[in-house]
């Protein structure tokens, strides 16, 4: 046993773990203010991305420039190593139109940890923590695998997959928190003790094939668009990309026969694996035996880079053993004489049962520790880096006394992300579609930053230069639309004439065309939804008088009388910040509410419970 | 608590009052909309003041004449604007006269809110707090408890279905939304809007039958049966309060079955008057005795009747086998006369009430029981069966308000954000009705569907 040394230097944040969560976190606390500390047990793969070598797609897509809005580092990362741009449901309403990047996977990771190394009040550290310090229930600092202690006012942990990880090849079982990566082993058991509930999950990835030996020709193939929306409100319109083609083709009958036959030898299949795997993502067995009546599957693939020949095969997740995987591989078409470079995988880990947080992300157990990314069950790099950001804005606020930040249902999907984490349960890893936002009209991708970039100023996350171009567009948007609603034609001001499904705001006679397309976009985008929202409006107003109403903490649901027995059991255990969070729990009803209600003005002016 | 909540203070029985409690910021405008007097607009009245005037539906017709309280802040029970208004007993005059203030803006009252709104407003002492919570939480089981009864079981399962059905076309769109690079094959808006159509015809059906509840609007069925000349058209006649059927003392007289309606405690009922149950004399008498059995089968719920002051017969004996199932009242005529009916001490107890429909003894114990027994022994009041019903009618009227115009977008292809925007609040709207959520549903409905994992 090593002796414990200590750091000689004190950090205000530490963040363990260096992935999508970790970067933002750091980043964020350090670019706030505070001496920070990031911790990784591997330098090399900071920002690594584990999966698809993509950022974006529907909802993720918007949280990714949420992300941006706020000041975080993600948009750009993604703009500046970008290798394929496109923007979904161009053919549909603005609400649900969501920009998509293929990234060179080595450029985004050692991009971001040039960022992370040169960004001021920030320290990396490459160590493996397998122990926490408290005292008296609040967090004091960290100690690694070799035995050193830095001491710090706030930790955030974003392990992701990497507790007592576990990857399933076939038969063949490899701890790891990702492929050739060890796991962290003591972490697991110390957050138990600590009293938190942790859950098992699983993932998966499929293999990586090299481009020689692919057929080409046999596929259909996929360009980016012709002109790249970006993710960053911070890149310029004219920002060039040498983009680079996706190619789709399909499994055969072949496929479904082989994967038919070898189920037995998955561990999804055969019991192996406790962990439960998400709908959206299966493995190629899933959508196989799921979906068995499907002649054939669409596969794409995906370059990962523009100086790698190795390419991602979506939609070919798998826990198949290596010799099926390869027989599988060659039955779908083009890749006959494919060669695998790095097999499919699954990976089961320990996650932390995320209703244990309050909405700022603190857990409610130890004060000054934090939980995000992958750690709280979710899946994805966006829901990584949005948890991420949002633990360091708050773990940088707590340190300065000033008050931590809630994002609402109604302001972000950050904010739906985060308020069905800490209200439900997940069973599978939880991800983003636009469908579980209310107010989706409102949380547009085109509009992230006139939500968000105020909110990322105050905390002092959005520099000059970002405050500055964003001022000048909204005062851009606000004149506009201000002259539209002065300006008229015959008898309907340009504001009515807009809103008219056939007409859009370059056909408008007195359009100024000189101004940002992206200005002229928004107004009209706001224009035609206008209606559609007033009526959101005035739900998110009773919305928001229901989350404004806290339940103090010291709240004693077992003195309550009259509440249900289930809704009771609920309460306990998901301990709500708010009156507004309590009434989404499933099982309490609007009844409960009302005795909640009553209970709290009772203790409010007596000042006792 | 901006609402404006309405709902029916009273329980009701026959001929007595009912009173209807708004209480709210939009109290007196609601009232203001409803009730004409000679005295102008009761939001001009004097508080504490009572009136006599009509009230109006929002064709101008009369529901009833009324006496209105105006009762302004802060000096009434729950601190807000109140207004009263006594009508006449009788639950579809009450529950017409409520059905206008929701319709003037007012929302339909939770159990005990009237109670909660009086205590977080300070008008009720904190030391009670303990017992309001009691009111509530007791209201609403027995709320639940109501409507979990069979009273609208049906109408739960048959918006479920419309529910489930909605979900289908939601998750065509959703899918197409939230996976446009999947290979999948959502249905396209003609298939959709078609279903569409179908659902809110079915939910237009739904909400006039919901109207009323079943006991309301269809009433009980209620055979008569007995032996001949026992006195069943003597007792139809009594429950419905004149002359109706045939008496005349010779037997097989009633050939046919008749039926009349009567309103026993506010109940709608049908009574069915059978012939004589008899080896049949003649094709006549046979088949009217047929329809006594059919009708007795078809019931609701059967009176037999003996006369008591004959003793107990064969016939009684396989009349009372046969006309055994789970709502029969056995009912003793003629306890003026006699009593020479003697129940064999063999056979369980049976129970039975004595009446006399010449002296019109037990006659009011024989209707209590038939109310009684029309509610399945249930506690339910006349409360909780509005709170059923009205809530069930705002909710599917809510709902077709937002799916009507989906479907006018759909046929003019208005944007799918748009369109799935307003059937998320129709299935939300219903989904309030059996309890249910839509998010994690629908992830469910579109995972299930389509095979999505690119």
């Amino acid at each position: 046993m090593t002796k414990l040394l200590i750091y000689p230097k004190k950090y205000q944040v530490i963040v363990v773990g260096a992935g999508h969560a970790g970067t933002e976190a750091a980043l964020a606390s350090a670019r706030i203010g505070c001496s920070t500390l990031l911790l990784t047990s591997n330098i090399d793969t900071i920002s690594q991305m584990s999966c698809n070598p993509a950022i974006g797609g529907l909802a993720k897509g918007h949280i990714a420039r949420e992300i941006d809005a706020l000041g975080g580092e993600m948009g750009k990362n993604t703009d500046e190593t970008g290798i394929q741009f496109r923007m979904l449901n161009t053919k549909k309403g603005p609400a649900v139109r969501a920009p998509r990047a293929q990234c060179d996977k080595k450029a985004y990771q050692f991009r971001m940890k040039l960022v992370v190394e040169s960004q001021n009040l920030l320290d990396i550290k490459q160590a493996m923590v397998e122990e926490l310090v408290t005292k008296h229930d609040k967090i004091c600092g960290v100690i690694t695998n070799i035995g050193m202690r830095y001491d710090a006012d706030a930790v955030i942990i974003t392990t992701g997959t990497f507790l007592r990880g576990l990857i399933h090849i076939g038969e063949s079982q490899v701890e790891a928190g990702r492929a050739a990566e060890p796991s962290s082993i003591g972490l697991s058991g110390i957050l138990k003790k600590l009293g938190f509930e942790l859950g098992r999950l699983k993932t998966g990835t499929p293999p990586r094939l090299n481009r020689r030996s692919i057929n080409f020709s046999k596929m259909d193939i996929q360009n980016g668009d012709e002109k790249p929306s970006f993710f960053s409100f911070r890149t310029p319109a004219l920002f060039h990309v040498e983009q680079l083609p996706c190619y789709i083709t399909y499994t055969t009958e072949k496929t479904k026969t082989l994967i038919t036959n070898n189920l037995h030898r998955s561990p999804l299949y055969s019991g192996d694996i406790k962990g439960i795997g998400p709908r959206y993502c299966p493995s190629i067995e899933d959508k196989i035996v799921k979906f068995a009546e499907k002649e054939r599957h669409q596969i794409f693939l995906e370059p990962e880079g523009r100086i790698t020949d190795e390419f991602y095969l979506n939609g070919a997740s798998s826990s198949l053993p290596e010799d099926v995987q390869l027989d599988v591989v060659h039955s779908i078409i083009g890749l006959e004489s494919a060669e695998i470079m790095r097999p499919a995988y699954a990976i089961e880990y320990d996650y932390s049962l995320p209703h244990q947080l309050h909405g700022t992300l603190e857990t409610k157990l130890i004060e000054g520790l934090y939980f995000a990314g992958q750690l709280n069950g979710t899946s994805g790099y966006e829901e990584a880096g949005a948890q991420g950001i949002v633990a360091g804005i708050n773990a940088a606020l707590k340190i300065k006394s000033k008050k931590q930040i809630k994002f609402t249902r109604a302001d972000s999907y950050i904010g739906v992300l985060i308020d069905d984490l800490i209200t439900k349960s997940t069973e599978e890893p939880y991800r983003m579609f636009t469908s579980r936002a209310e107010y989706r009209l409102q949380l547009r991708q085109d509009n992230a930053d006139l939500r968000l970039t105020k909110i990322g100023r105050e905390v002092g996350l959005v520099n000059d230069t970002q405050w500055d171009l964003f001022s000048k567009r909204k005062q851009l948007i606000e004149e506009e639309t201000s002259r539209l609603l002065h300006l008229r034609d015959d008898s309907l001001t340009y504001v009515e004439l807009l809103r008219r499904p056939e007409v859009s705001y370059q056909s408008l006679p007195k359009a100024n065309l000189s101004l940002p397309l992206d200005v002229q976009e928004q107004v009209e985008i706001q224009v035609k939804y206008a209606g559609y929202i007033s009526r959101d409006l005035e739900q998110i107003q009773r919305f928001t008088q229901l989350e404004e109403k806290q339940i103090p903490s010291w709240i004693d649901y077992e003195k309550i009388p009259s509440l249900r027995f289930e809704s009771r059991q609920k309460l306990i255990r998901f301990k709500p910040d708010s009156i507004g969070q309590a009434s989404r729990i499933s099982g309490v009803t609007p009844a409960d509410i009302s005795l909640l209600l009553i209970w709290l003005k009772k203790a409010d002016t007596n000042q006792t419970l | 608590m901006e609402d404006t909540i309405a709902a029916i203070s009273t329980p009701i029985g026959e001929g007595g009052i009912a009173i209807i409690r708004i209480s709210g910021s939009r109290a007196l405008a609601i009232v203001d909309a409803m009730f004409v007097s000679a005295k102008g607009l009761p939001s001009t009245y004097r508080s504490h003041t009572i009136h006599f005037g009509r009230i109006l539906n929002e064709k101008k017709k009369i529901l009833d004449e009324v006496l209105l309280t105006v009762l302004r802040k802060p000096h009434t029970y729950t601190t807000e604007d109140m207004a009263e208004i006594n009508c006449h007993g009788g639950r579809q005059i009450a529950r017409s006269v409520l059905a206008e203030c929701l319709r003037c803006g007012a929302r339909l009252a939770e159990p005990g809110e009237f109670t909660k709104r009086a205590f977080l407003n300070g008008r009720i002492d904190l030391t009670q707090a303990e017992a309001v919570m009691d009111v509530i939480s007791a209201k609403t089981d027995r709320a639940h408890m109501a409507a979990e009864q069979a009273l609208e079981g049906s109408l739960s399962r048959k918006v479920e279905k419309l529910r489930q059905q909605l979900l289908t076309i939601l998750a065509h769109l959703e899918a197409q939304i939230d996976f446009p690079e999947e290979d999948i094959t959502p249905a396209l808006y003609g298939e959709l809007a078609a279903e569409l159509t179908r659902i809110i015809s079915s939910l237009e059906k739904l909400l006039a039958t919901a109207n009323e509840g079943k006991i309301l609007r269809e009433g009980i069925s209620v055979a008569i049966v007995g032996r001949p000349n026992v006195g069943k058209s003597s007792l139809m006649n009594a429950l419905l309060g004149v002359e109706r059927s045939i008496v005349t003392s010779t037997p097989g007289t009633t050939r046919d079955t008749i039926e009349e309606s009567a309103n026993i405690r506010g109940i709608p009922v049908k009574f069915i008057d059978t012939a004589g149950i008899r080896k049949a004399r003649g094709k006549a008498e046979e088949i009217g005795i047929k329809k006594s059995h059919n009708a007795f089968i078809t019931s609701d719920l059967c009176i037999h009747v003996f006369d008591i002051s004959r003793p107990f017969s064969k016939t009684d004996f396989g009349l009372l086998k046969r006309f055994d199932k789970k709502n029969v009242i056995r009912v003793l005529n003629k306890c003026d006369l006699p009593h020479q009916l003697i129940f064999p001490t063999n056979m369980q107890q049976i129970d039975a009430v004595k009446i006399s429909t010449r002296t019109g003894d037990g006659i009011s114990i024989l209707k209590d029981l038939i109310e009684k027994i029309s509610f399945n022994n249930s506690q339910i009041s006349f409360e909780f069966e509005v709170l059923i019903n009205e809530r069930h009618s705002e909710a599917l009227e809510r709902a077709i308000k937002e799916l009507k115009p989906a479907l006018t977008d759909m046929n003019k292809s208005v944007g799918i954000e748009v369109i799935s925007q307003q059937i998320r609040i129709g299935l939300s709207v219903i989904g309030e009705i059996v309890g249910k959520t839509t998010t994690e549903d629908l992830l469910k409905t579109i995972f299930s569907k389509f095979c999505i994992g690119k």
